[in-house]
């Protein structure tokens, strides 16, 4: 076991946690994260591998889904898996071994930063941020959209609670532009 | 002082008082009130200064169309000049001032140029500022700029933020009149999702200004009802104070919501104002119509307004300009003025109707066929004189006068795309006309459809419509009884012989001005606009234009719709721009970019310097340095002595896996990849396809199928957007797949002959770090601290004996700690970018500078490098003739003769005897510093057959710096040509 | 302006970087004898029409596709989107 000590996104020991009117904005660090992209001329074996890693389909374009571990369609025959970093630390060495040459796995994990937002009143802070039509969500939307300038992707669990991942460097500007418009709309 | 012309009644909140102050004179309002009501009911009618005469001017209007009462409001850093007192909603300890006077609004020095009018004809700038050209600078702008100007900056930082914003709906109605709400109540019943938007702070439109009813009820009591019917539809979004800027591609509108305008602050972390981008399937506008103005001699005095407005002021704000007051008509609307105002006790001394059919007046004096022939009143309206249908002239005595020449549809939104208005003959008006933008229906006024209840059926029909053709079905809407009048009118557009009347009152253009131009031979209606400067004031000439355009028929002999009207372009009202910045101001003008070791150097002290979005650590300075140089020398002498550290993570970091990967990176490389062995890392050179440079890097070779490719810093989004390029465009079948991990990997740069020997304490014990175990250029996946996966890259920007260590971003933290504790003993330094640069200068390698978008393989000296025994991208136009003249520019490095002079970049290289000019330019410095290791300052620079020219003495000029000194061409390797350090 | 994603629906073009003339698909073969004038048609010279114009536009801020949009120059209308990958493909960029 090595024993360098990890910092959260916003340079912390410990998540952040905001709240403000009807909203909580929590910082998450306890997912892993990989990317799974098929080889060419192995779509099909890819699609059933999945299946079998998240115990259902692979999801389709601008969706997000799973039972066993989660997934969210990137691009054509290109996904991003998650799983509990606890247990999945090094998730892309993980799951590259069940795909074996159909697929190539990268590791994401620390490439993302992620803030899930729970409680009413959602959409009246996401209309401030993206042009994703976050008020028509009902729950399995995974849209990759420009949060206050920031490539991000807005996963939407349901109306009440929806999860921005986006750049991890940028982290404490997208947490400051949640806020912000958390503060604006509520 | 009292409210002397208030009456009863109105919309507002007479139970309550609140004070405001215009000028140096406090005075009271009610809730409800605008500005400009405000100070009617306070017998105020002069509220500002023209811009040109310096005329004294009064409200035209009572709406954003406002030409005239244009005020600075509020005070400190919220000052805000130009802000129409018709629109600005009062509230308590409001402040204005008014523009364009010095000393004060009554007694106004400039407004001498009224009487030098005859000097300041159209055109007046152009002719008269033309000779000689040298007084333009020194005299004739500074002049104008002081007497022009309409009102003043506060210079400070505002202190409000602006939100900017993103809404969807099948439906955007534009305006909450009468067809507003009908259609918003159909679509919104029919279950659409709808956005109702009123740039008033009261949905209802003219219904709040009218007294006629609707149905039982008042029509403002049923605005009043249906907007709160509407406000509790889960699907409706009522949105008022909120104006539609602009109609722009499929479907896409602009608009502007006043959230705190009517507040004296902002609440607690609200925005004062929210752009919205508003994505819609379908849009009515519903914007209503402008009266419009006849022209007349003196028709500009305080207390002339729009016989409309005067209506509203009655109606809907209980206020009136003056206790006795005449209307000017040439249709039926103007007398529904004068019973208004009669009804509300106000004595009305005689309605001038141009037609000699007039209808009888109720209660009123009626003069069919006559006409204003002057005005008198020194600040305001005293008496009007009236010639009748026989020539006889009289005095009629009034304090304002309510003038209607007819109503123009709101076409402005209509235009924004390709619409051009078509002339109506009926309402003499352009109605909406050509292409409208998509999805675009228009109903009501807007339409030329000006009875209430055409309006309303109109405003139904249209949302039923769209319901229909977005698969839902409208219940047939509940629309009250409303006024179905018929349009009466005879077009007049100004009384003929007048010579001071004006046309466009912000801009000072008269009736005279107009003809004047047309026999200058400025005969298109576009050259007309710019060569009088009709229509291109704040209020874009929304009361003015017509009549411009009318008296340019007349004079020309043509029909209006012959003349043509000027487009109409976005935003509809004036808009602050702090509104289109949105948030993006001060620190948050764009996202930042934080290194995984930057909570670190901070805590270090450094010093941080923006790269695109990156903030990188540029030095760090320790106690007792007082200049950054000395921060820098001691970083670059230290790493080159013993060991450095720099935070690498910046540059981007391309996956590219698949079975054809080594065949992409061929392709997009000009050097060869197939070749590259597992554990193995090359630097590549990527060409466009022109054949310069784009940008370089190294790829290391994880696994056959598997490569990492580094970008620069700069270029990372756009090489990754270029490799996508290659692979889905140009090799479509290639198995290869790409993705970006820039962010995953905390990537540090371990340089100097010590870094192996701190290395060895990072690396597990496992791994080979010996010179052949894990030579020059070699990479590969390991483990650190007791098991942590990292990947290790012998490569070197320094020259030194150097590698990249790169672990999980979220251990970045950890691991620079680690690396300075673990390099104590070796005495170990970070370093930051300019120290980085001084290194790669010191060892000649190309960078940004050098990479700059002009400049070739050749150039950079690195033409073999482009395989002749492959294709590539750029490779087959780099071979062109002209990128390889005999004199084509070369890579060198450059020292000064005189070791104390400096080489500054962007100097250029000139022939020792030639004359200093473009055509005897040799090159130029691209990059330069200080070099800590040679006591001197050096150079790289592109030199004309600079490889041939080693040791030849040139100049250095910067004629704008003074910089004129000999330089010596030498390597651009200052430091280590041989490459001994890297390998060793 | 919207364009109608062929995957995911209309998208704002501000999520889209716009490249040029979807004419750029069709690199030319480098050992052609005549390949540097042909390079240089390829890299210089475009056609500007009036009407309809294809295009390449890549979704930077969505899925990392180069789409080929079908937009006429004069009026912004749309009529077509399609993969840049399948019209490439289609276009005989197979290997």
């Amino acid at each position: 076991m090595h024993d360098l000590v990890a910092i959260t996104p916003l340079g912390a020991v410990r998540p952040k946690v905001d709240s403000h009117g009807p909203v909580t904005l929590t910082e998450v660090t306890d997912r892993a994260l990989a990317s799974v992209a098929a080889r060419l001329g192995h779509e099909a074996e890819t699609a059933t591998a999945l299946e079998r890693l998240l115990g259902a389909p692979a999801p389709g374009p601008a969706r997000h889904g799973g039972k066993s571990l989660m997934a969210f369609w990137m691009g054509p025959e290109q996904w991003m898996v998650e799983a509990s970093f606890e247990t999945h630390e090094d998730l892309a060495r993980q799951i590259g071994s069940d795909l074996g040459a159909a697929a190539s796995v990268t590791e994401q994990t620390d490439a993302w930063c992620r803030f899930d937002l729970t409680g009413d009143g959602l959409a009246d802070v996401f209309e401030r941020l993206t042009t994703a039509n976050v008020r028509a969500f009902e729950g399995g939307e995974a849209q990759r959209a420009s949060v206050d300038h920031m490539g991000c992707f807005v996963l939407c669990h349901d109306a009440r609670h929806i999860s921005v991942l986006g750049p991890r460097s940028s982290a404490g500007s997208l947490h400051h532009a949640l806020l912000t418009a958390m503060r604006s709309a509520h | 002082m009292s409210q002397v012309n208030r009456l009863n009644g109105g919309l507002i909140d007479q139970s309550r008082s609140i004070s405001f102050r215009f000028d140096d004179r406090w005075m009271k309002g009610h809730p409800g009130d605008t500005l400009a009501s405000a100070l009617l009911a306070n017998g105020v009618r002069l509220m500002g200064r023209s811009f040109k005469y310096h005329r004294p001017r009064g409200p035209l209007t009572a709406g954003s169309e406002e030409p005239n009462a244009i005020v600075e409001l509020r005070d400190g850093a919220r000052q805000e000049p130009n802000t129409r007192a018709t629109t600005a909603e009062l509230f308590d300890g409001l402040t204005a001032r008014s523009q364009n006077r010095w000393p004060s609004l009554a007694f106004d020095a400039l407004s001498i140029n009224d009487r030098l009018s005859s000097f300041f004809a159209a055109g007046f700038y152009y002719k008269t500022f033309m000779w000689p050209a040298a007084f333009w600078e020194k005299l004739y702008e500074p002049m104008i700029r002081r007497a022009a100007g309409l009102g003043s900056l506060s210079l400070k930082a505002d202190p409000d933020n602006y939100d900017k914003g993103y809404l969807h709906c099948d439906v955007l109605i534009i305006g909450a009149g009468p067809a507003g709400l009908a259609a918003a109540l159909t679509a919104g019943e029919a279950g659409l999702s709808v956005i109702l938007a009123d740039e008033d702070s009261l949905a209802g439109g003219r219904l709040n200004a009218e007294s006629f009813a609707m149905g039982q009820q008042a029509g403002h009591a049923w605005a009043a009802e249906t907007a709160a019917r509407l406000a509790a539809m889960p699907n409706v979004r009522l949105m008022t104070r909120t104006t539609v800027l602009g109609a722009f591609d499929h479907g896409i509108y602009g608009a502007l919501e006043r959230v705190s305008d009517h507040l004296a602050v902002p609440a607690e972390g609200k925005p004062r104002q929210i752009l919205w981008r508003i994505y819609s399937r379908r849009a009515i506008l519903a914007g209503g119509a402008t009266e419009r103005p006849i022209v007349f001699e003196n028709n500009d005095r305080p207390g002339i307004m729009l016989a409309s407005a005067m209506r509203a002021y009655a109606n809907r704000w209980a206020a009136t300009p003056a206790q006795e007051i005449a209307v000017f008509t040439n249709n039926d609307d103007g007398h529904r003025t004068a019973a208004d105002l009669t009804a509300k006790g106000v004595l009305v001394a005689a309605v001038i109707d141009t037609r000699p059919d007039a209808p009888k007046g109720q209660g009123y004096e009626v003069i069919a066929g006559g006409t204003i022939t002057n005005t008198s009143g020194r600040l305001g309206l005293a008496q009007v004189e009236v010639t009748d249908a026989k020539g006889n002239r009289r005095q009629i005595k009034c304090g304002a006068l309510g003038v209607s020449g007819g109503w123009n549809p709101n076409v402005s939104l209509t235009c924004h795309q390709r619409g051009r208005p078509a002339w109506d003959v009926d309402i003499h008006a352009f109605v909406p006309g050509g292409t409208l933008p998509e999805g675009m229906v228009v109903a009501g006024a807007a339409n030329g459809v000006f009875s209430t209840h055409a309006a309303l059926h109109a405003g139904a029909e249209a949302a039923v419509g769209i319901a229909a053709d977005l698969g839902h079905t409208a219940p047939s809407p509940d629309l009250p009884e409303a006024e179905d009048a018929p349009v009466a009118i005879t077009p007049f557009w100004h009384v003929s012989g007048a010579k001071r009347a004006w046309v466009d009152q912000q801009n000072d253009v008269t009736a005279k001005d107009i003809k004047l131009a047309h026999q200058e031979n400025f005969t298109s209606v576009e050259h007309l606009k710019r060569y009088t400067t009709l229509g291109m004031a704040t209020d874009q000439g929304k009361t003015s234009n017509m009549a411009g355009l009318a008296i340019m028929a007349e004079v020309a002999g043509k029909s209006i719709p012959e003349v043509g009207t000027t487009m109409f372009r976005p935003p509809y009202t004036p808009t602050a721009i702090g509104a289109f910045a949105g948030r993006s101001r001060g620190t948050d003008f764009r996202p930042i970019r934080k290194t995984p070791s930057h909570f670190w150097a901070e805590e270090q002290g450094a010093e941080f310097v923006e790269v695109g979005m990156w903030l990188r650590a540029q030095w760090f300075p320790r106690a007792g340095e007082t200049h950054w140089r000395e921060s820098v020398d001691r970083e670059v002498l230290q790493t080159r002595r013993s060991v450095g550290v720099c935070d690498v993570t910046t540059l981007g970091k391309i996956d590219v896996q698949g079975s054809d990967a080594a065949e992409f990176l061929n392709a997009i490389y000009c050097n060869g990849f197939a070749k590259l062995a597992v554990g193995r890392t090359r630097y590549g050179l990527m060409l466009r396809e022109d054949g310069i440079a784009m940008d370089d890097g190294t790829a290391g070779r994880l696994a056959e199928d598997h490569f990492v490719v580094t970008t620069t810093t700069a270029n990372a989004v756009g090489v990754y957007r270029h490799m996508e390029f290659v692979r889905q465009c140009l090799y479509p079948d290639m198995d290869v797949q790409l993705i970006s991990t820039t962010e995953a990997w905390a990537q540090f740069a371990v340089a100097g002959p010590r870094s192996r020997e701190l290395l060895r304490k990072i690396v597990d014990p496992e791994f080979d770090m010996t010179n052949e175990g894990f030579p020059f250029m070699a990479c590969g996946e390991i483990t650190v601290c007791g098991g942590l996966r990292a990947r290790l890259f012998r490569i070197s920007f320094s020259g030194e004996l150097a590698y990249e260590i790169a672990v999980p971003t979220r251990y970045g933290d950890a691991m620079i700690r680690r690396l300075m504790e673990a390099g104590r003993e070796f005495d170990v330094v970070p370093y930051g970018t300019e120290a980085l640069g001084v290194m790669r200068i010191e060892k000649g390698h190309a960078a940004g500078n050098e990479l700059n978008g002009t400049t070739t393989a050749l150039n950079l000296g690195m033409d073999r490098m482009v395989s002749t025994k492959k294709d590539s991208i750029g490779a087959v136009l780099s071979r062109r003739e002209g990128l390889n003249e005999p004199d084509a520019l070369r890579l060198v490095g450059l020292r000064p003769v005189s070791p104390d002079k400096p080489v500054p970049a962007g100097a250029h290289l000139m022939t020792k005897g030639s004359a200093v000019d473009a055509a005897h330019d040799q090159g130029y410095v691209t990059s330069a510093c200080y070099s800590p290791n040679l006591g001197h300052q050096i150079g790289l620079a592109f030199l004309k057959s600079g490889h041939e020219r080693m040791g030849e003495i040139l100049r250095l000029v910067s004629p704008l710096t003074g910089i004129d000194h000999e330089v010596e061409v030498v390597s651009a390797h200052f430091v280590d040509p041989e490459g001994d350090r890297l390998r060793a | 302006m919207l364009i109608n994603h062929p995957l995911l629906g209309p998208r704002d073009a501000s999520e889209f970087i716009y490249k040029g003339d979807a004419a750029l698909i069709h690199r030319p073969d480098p050992t052609a004898p005549d390949a540097q004038e042909v390079f240089i048609d390829y890299g210089y010279l475009r056609d500007n029409p009036a009407g309809a114009h294809r295009e390449l536009w890549f979704h930077e801020q969505g899925d990392r596709s180069w789409l080929v949009v079908t937009r006429d120059t004069v009026t912004h209308e749309i009529t077509e989107v399609e993969l840049a990958r399948d019209v490439a493909r289609r276009e005989g960029r197979s290997k």
